[in-house]
């Protein structure tokens, strides 16, 4: 197991550094493949070592690779911990950076930086691998900070575009934010516990004071609500779609984004402690769920939707984490990031057929073309609109039914998103593969070609898996399945008899309701139209203004006040003062300047001629 | 015990080697080799030293190394040298820097001279950290100033007269304090003793005096430690001097001489005066704090890179005194692996904006520069890793000093280390931001990328901060056992109060 485990995090890194070192000499075809097999490798050692968890006994296993940081009180081994939770993450970052590394050779082909870029991805899944199997906070956070400078240089691949470099600071920075939330979580329990490492703070959560816990919660919360852009940070994703689509679904839709969700999750025994804590983490989640739904509604670029429509899935995900359903956050995060990933890579795959354009109101009528990402699409669009029986209607009912058991308010919210879901994602699906063929100009009147089979392949494999995902959690085997496996992770939250079977089949009825409602409506409005202002709102269109309210409230004070300090702090008010005090010496040494010879040279001299007789003192002495 | 032999040879090399540059600067190069022959020896040296010393010597505490010679009794002076894990890291990093800032920042105008200047400031700078006797710290801090303000006044850039008098006013004034608070504190000493007038350091730690005495005498130490490093608001004089000086001289003032400011802090003003903790404390640390935000705001705005790096030093100068003011081990372990780190970050970034100038000429605007990622991708990769570096992304050497510093503080002072967690955030809002104006975006003119020599001149830089931020263990083991030493001395009367 511990050579399961260390080899699994250092394939990645391998085929980083053998890039890194070769990449010069090798082509195209060699550094994809390179990169591809030690992160397909890393995804097979995960099978392996998910099967060999199953016969332990245990189930948590500990591998200590050396001591990173121990200074007094604080020690901070490099170790990872093999428990189902990371286990089960692993399985899925692996599996998913797998197949998006085979498409990447497709799409990134011929591209000015193709070596730099699958480097790049390497060390993503590196970084993300350290995030997910540390054994400790610390690192877990080198993961978190580790993946937040791939997608900074990731985002703005195309550097030499402003908006894309623009658009990487600012995913890095707001996530920076985010990280002072992290940092001080680690501070409070460093404080208060004299331990980072998870077993050892879950044994001694208890004897945290219920003030500290909510503190501690709320710090992560906003850790995640940087890593996972959710209200209020959540404003740096739809910018993030600058970067190239592959990474768009691997880095800003199935993994990294939902890193924060996985930390809430991992601390769950310390999330156990509060409860105002956790109310706050479900009212974030719902909130930040419905307000990017409305959202994506109104985007014309097909990549912003899928952005929002991630934003606002992950609200799910963290609804559920506040709702205390551990499992259903992790459940709708696999099923996410399979028919995420699938939905970005078909819309990649019909960006690559139209040269790159991403308007959809210059798409239409593609279903005819494209054979193959026609129907994958297809798939994708059903299991997030929530259609029995795909992943996503299985996934975000076990979220909706925990969540109306824990407060119907907050349900409401979610069943009100999933309608707006299954609207925004038909508008998208019927702009692009629908109606009248608007992209002609695009491509000079010819018509646009499917990809290549490294991009088409990943397509089948992740529509299937998007068909056949809501197997790993269905309701009547709940645990017999995921749930089961993740289960004794989780901290102990106390919770009432789970809803009856009664409830069950009504509650699910009401998603169906709802997808067919938003899907009803989307084909009524969108199915004659390409644009429309009176279903495209301005409000949500800039994103309820929310960009704006920060360069007013934020920025623009934070530059009024570093004029002041540059142009009267620094100058008349430090520099006067010291001037002042220091003034006499002042007046005499510039007075002295112009005497031609002047005092620093002769005070330079003295005081060489003085160290060199001591220094020649010295050696007779000590020779 | 290892014999003092070993640390009078680091302080006497770099002197021999001044002399011999001087003297053979007539033929060409040969003074520029000369120079990188003594800087490359003294950096062995340097590590041989590192490998020897041994923290657990019986009788000495964590110092190995020792040996004292009274020069001139009536007065106090002596030669005193001493070496513990503090000291230590320093004087690696002075060999360190530089043989790194001759061999990638070379200045051909009258080589000779600046050589041997670069030389002597080496071999003063060595003393300041060997000595273990004030006096003799004293002197060598002020002998410093002279090469200091010569290689700026002669090499720096247009305005080099007007800067390097301003740092030469703000260091001097400041060290008069530190004058006067020493002869007080030495005469204080005979006083009790009857004996002889000494300024020996472990001597001097033993000085009885009130609380009031204590807190008035680090208040002179810290006027003058404070103009060195800088710390706010005494920094005035360093985004003047940082810009004007020429590459090198950039490099010896930031990533060196700043640490004799922080180091005398730590060794001196907390180490003598331990009774003046509880006064001072609140006090320094919200100079640090503020320090870390308004270095890190200012430097969002300045067009100019060296100022850039002037002020983001602030910042990190505010986060060394935070770590050495808080009392807590951790907070000072990495405040004093801060020191190193930083000096090595801050070489990197004013070497690779002294290959920026050779390229476009000195005085560098942020604003007239852009995209030279594309023609410059080697240079453009060492800039973000020394930039990573500095923004503290974990696995390079900037984040274990951070951390441990932030970690330790909070635990004693948690509203401080608070605020200095934002200038994490701040940190990369005004580094990105210089990257994305000079390295994205478009650029028509064809920018040589690094050379090989430019390439060489960074491979230190780059492997300690790479493995530094991977296994710090061995530099940390060897600073813990010193900072335990000085806590173990400060602490009981910072608590009995």
């Amino acid at each position: 197991m511990a050579h399961l485990a260390t080899l699994i995090l250092l394939l990645p890194l391998a085929g980083f550094l053998f890039v890194l070192v070769n990449g010069k000499r090798m082509g195209e075809r060699a550094v994809g493949a390179v990169a591809t097999g030690a992160v397909g490798l890393s995804f097979a050692l995960s099978v392996a070592a998910f099967f060999s968890l199953l016969g332990d006994s245990s189930r948590e296993v500990t591998v200590h690779l050396f001591t990173w940081i121990s200074v007094g009180t604080l020690h901070v081994p490099a170790a990872l911990l093999m428990d189902p939770l990371s286990i089960t993450m692993s399985l899925f970052v692996t599996g998913i950076s797998a197949l998006i590394h085979l498409y990447s050779i497709g799409y990134m082909h011929g591209e000015r930086d193709f070596r730099k870029f699958f480097l790049y991805l390497n060390l993503f899944v590196f970084s993300m691998l350290t995030l997910v199997l540390a054994n400790n906070l610390v690192l877990t956070f080198v993961g978190w900070e580790g993946v937040g400078v791939c997608s900074y240089w990731l985002v703005s691949y195309y550097f030499d575009r402003d908006s894309a470099a623009s658009a990487g600071k600012k995913a890095f920075i707001y996530n920076r934010v985010g990280d002072v939330g992290l940092l001080v979580a680690m501070f409070l329990l460093f404080s208060h516990l004299h331990t980072l490492s998870y077993l050892s703070v879950f044994a001694g959560a208890g004897h945290l004071d219920p003030t500290v816990a909510t503190l501690v919660v709320l710090a992560l919360l906003l850790a995640a609500t940087g890593k996972s852009a959710q209200i209020p940070l959540f404003n740096w994703l739809p910018d993030a779609m600058e970067g190239p689509t592959p990474v768009s679904a691997l880095i800003h839709a199935a993994t990294m984004v939902t890193a924060g969700v996985y930390l809430l999750v991992r601390m769950s025994p310390v999330l156990a402690l509060s409860s105002s804590g956790r109310a706050t983490i479900a009212t974030i989640g719902a909130l930040t769920a419905f307000v990017a739904a409305t959202i994506a509604t109104s985007q014309r670029d097909i990549k912003k939707v899928l952005a929002f429509s991630t934003v606002s899935q992950i609200g799910y995900m963290v609804l559920a984490v506040g709702a205390g359903a551990y499992s259903a956050a992790i459940f709708l995060m696999v099923s996410h990031a399979f028919f995420k990933a699938l939905l970005f890579l078909g819309s990649g795959s019909v960006i690559h057929s139209l040269h790159g354009e991403q308007d959809m109101r210059k798409m239409g009528g593609l279903s005819k073309y494209l054979p193959l990402t026609f129907p994958t699409f297809l798939i994708g669009w059903l299991t997030i609109s929530g259609v029995p029986p795909f992943a996503g209607f299985w996934a975000k009912g076990d979220v909706l039914t925990n969540a109306y058991g824990y407060s119907k308010l907050l349900w409401v919210l979610g069943v009100l998103t999933a309608v707006l879901t299954a609207y925004y994602m038909s508008r998208l699906f019927v702009l692009t593969f629908r109606g009248t063929e608007r992209f002609r100009e695009l491509t000079h009147g010819a018509e646009p070609h499917e990809s290549p089979w490294v991009m088409t392949l990943p397509l089948v494999v992740l529509a299937a898996l998007s068909v056949l995902g809501g197997g790993l959690d269905l309701p009547w085997v709940h645990h017999a399945s995921l749930a089961g496996f993740l289960g004794p992770t989780f901290g102990y939250v106390a919770s009432g008899p789970g809803p009856t079977t009664a409830t069950q089949y009504a509650l699910g009825t009401v998603d169906v309701i709802a997808a067919l409602l938003g899907l009803a409506a989307a084909f009524a409005v969108w199915r004659s139209r390409s644009e429309d202002p009176r279903f495209e709102r301005r409000f949500l269109e800039r994103v309820w203004f929310w960009d704006d309210a920060y360069d007013a409230v934020i920025a623009t004070p934070l530059r009024a006040g570093t004029e002041v300090a540059t142009t009267l702090i620094e100058p008349r008010v430090i520099d006067g003062a010291v001037s002042g005090l220091a003034g006499g010496v002042r007046r005499s040494a510039e007075g002295l300047r112009k005497v031609q010879s002047g005092f620093v040279r002769h005070y330079a001299l003295a005081m060489v001629l003085g160290v060199s007789v001591i220094v020649v003192y010295l050696v007779a002495r000590v020779g | 015990m290892h014999s003092s032999l070993w640390l009078s040879l680091l302080l006497i090399l770099p002197l021999l080697g001044a002399a011999l540059a001087g003297l053979v600067r007539a033929r060409a190069n040969a003074s520029y080799r000369v120079g990188v022959a003594v800087a490359s020896l003294e950096t062995v040296l340097a590590l041989v030293v590192a490998v020897l010393y041994r923290s657990n010597v019986p009788g000495a505490g964590t110092f190995d190394f020792m040996g004292r010679w009274v020069l001139a009794a009536p007065f106090g002076l002596a030669y005193d040298v001493a070496l513990d894990g503090i000291s230590l890291l320093m004087v690696v990093l002075t060999a360190l820097v530089v043989l790194v800032a001759l061999f990638g920042a070379r200045d051909t105008r009258r080589e000779g001279a600046f050589v041997a200047w670069l030389l002597l400031l080496t071999s003063f700078t060595m003393g300041s950290f060997l000595a273990h006797d004030l006096l003799e710290f004293f002197i060598f801090f002020e002998l410093t100033l002279v090469p200091a303000y010569f290689i700026v006044s002669q090499w720096g850039a247009a305005q080099r007269a007007r800067a390097a008098l301003k740092f030469f006013v703000f260091t001097f004034t400041g060290s008069a304090f530190l004058f006067v608070g020493l002869l007080y504190l030495g005469l204080a000493h005979q006083h009790q003793t009857g004996g002889a007038l000494t300024f020996s350091y472990s001597a001097l730690q033993s000085t009885a005096m009130s609380s009031s005495t204590a807190t008035w005498l680090f208040v002179a130490f810290a006027i003058a430690f404070a103009v060195k490093s800088p710390i706010w608001p005494l920094h005035t004089w360093s985004p003047l001097a940082y810009a004007e000086a020429p590459t090198a001289g950039s490099i010896e003032l930031s990533a060196l001489l700043a640490k004799l400011g922080s180091y005398g802090l730590l060794r001196f003003a907390v180490g003598l005066l331990p009774l003046a903790q509880v006064h001072v404390r609140p006090v320094m640390l919200t100079l640090a704090v503020i320090g870390i935000v308004y270095g890190s705001a200012l430097a969002t705005t300045t067009p100019d890179l060296k100022r850039l790096v002037a002020y983001s030093s602030l910042a990190q100068m505010g986060f060394i005194t935070l770590g050495v003011m808080t009392g807590s081990k951790i907070a000072m372990v990495g405040a004093v692996l801060l020191m190193f780190n930083h000096g090595v970050i801050t070489a990197g970034f004013f070497l690779i904006i002294g290959f920026m100038e050779r390229r476009r000429g000195v005085g560098v605007s942020i604003r007239d520069l852009s995209g030279w990622q594309g023609p410059a991708p080697v240079l453009a990769g060492l800039f973000t890793v020394v930039m990573m570096a500095s923004i503290g992304l974990p696995g390079l050497s900037g984040f274990v000093s951070e951390y441990l510093i932030l970690i330790g503080a909070f635990a004693t002072h948690a509203w401080w280390a608070v605020v200095g967690a934002l200038g994490v955030v701040l940190a990369a809002l005004y580094l990105l931001w210089a990257y994305q104006r000079v390295f994205h975006g478009r650029t028509s003119e064809p920018i040589e990328d690094a050379t090989t020599s430019e390439r060489w001149a960074l491979v230190p830089i780059v492997a300690l901060i790479v493995v530094l931020g991977v296994f710090p263990r061995p530099v940390l083991d060897r600073i813990s056992p010193s900072v335990q030493q000085v806590i173990e001395h400060v602490a009981p009367a910072g608590v009995s109060k």
